[in-house]
């Protein structure tokens, strides 16, 4: 039984993620979608570049704060490596495609009520619960 | 110079938001992704505090004459509403991805922190499979200027 108190820290944690997106977009203008700035890095245009880079420098900053700070939050890595290195390009291939993951149309687009984001992360979530069902389950039961 | 703070204080924002909520856990994600079996409800909170603090930040931004405290526009994606093919398929293909791995790109950008041989392989090739899809992309379209959708609708 999962415990009442588990659902608090992810709460809060989507509570800051929010309010990264709030500052990026009500100071900026920009928004905070990861795979979109991340394709902006890939594929630059003038005067587009540094903010972005300055932006995924801040997620890694803040991922050596909980590092640092002794959280085990960074880890538990299962997966061999080959699936890892075929995942990761499916990932880069197919957000580029879709123009967006998991923060730009999961969570801004979700959050404007974009029909086009509700329709990826329903299709980007139930693919992924499907990937899971037949890698943990067919066969092995 | 205001505003590489502010992007470089964004990015570190959203990766303790990560962090705390456990999505930079990839066991933790493949078992909220796990209906059939210990399905781990809790990642379902994270998208609801999200949503909820950041429809209120595109709701200001909605706003007509408002503009960005520093200055610019509102990069705000229009209101195209049709849903594609590529957009599915897209959608998919990551889906694919996330599946087999636990691993969105913000997490995965924010795990390279813990200098482990994993993250930086998987980012390494979702920049390749970004680049793969631009040239995918081009050769498919050589003229028209295809417009980054990529600024996440």
């Amino acid at each position: 039984m999962t415990n009442l108190a588990s659902f608090v820290p992810p709460l809060f944690g989507g509570v800051l993620i929010g309010l990264a997106i709030a500052t990026l977009l009500l100071l900026n203008g920009q928004i905070a979608g990861v795979s979109g700035v991340l394709g902006g890095l890939v594929h630059p245009r003038p005067g587009e570049w540094v903010w972005r880079a300055l932006f995924v420098a801040g997620l890694v900053g803040g991922g050596l704060v909980a590092r640092l700070v002794g959280s085990s939050r960074l880890g538990d890595w299962n997966t061999p490596l080959p699936v890892l290195a075929v995942a990761g390009a499916l990932v880069g291939f197919g957000t580029q495609m879709a123009g967006g993951c998991t923060s730009g149309h999961g969570v801004c687009g979700v959050s404007r009520l974009s029909v086009r984001s509700i329709v990826a992360t329903a299709t980007f979530m139930g693919v992924a619960a499907a990937v899971v069902f037949f890698v943990h389950h067919a066969g092995s039961s | 110079m205001k505003r590489g703070i502010v992007a470089f204080a964004a990015g570190a924002i959203f990766s303790a938001g990560l962090c705390l909520s456990g999505m930079t856990r990839p066991a933790k994600v493949l078992s909220f992704l796990d209906f059939f079996g210990h399905w781990d409800p809790s990642l379902a909170l994270v998208m609801v505090g999200a949503i909820g603090v950041s429809a209120v930040a595109f709701r200001i931004s909605a706003r007509a004459r408002w503009t960005p405290i520093l200055g610019g526009r509102f990069h705000v994606p229009g209101t195209r509403k049709a849903v594609d093919l590529q957009l599915v398929t897209g959608a998919a293909i990551f889906g694919v991805g996330w599946g087999l791995s636990g691993l969105c790109p913000g997490p995965a950008v924010t795990s390279l922190a813990s200098g482990q041989v994993g993250p930086i392989l998987f980012c390494t090739s979702m920049l390749a499979g970004m680049v793969l899809y631009r040239l995918a992309a081009r050769a498919r379209a050589p003229r028209a200027e295809r417009s980054p959708a990529a600024s996440a609708s």
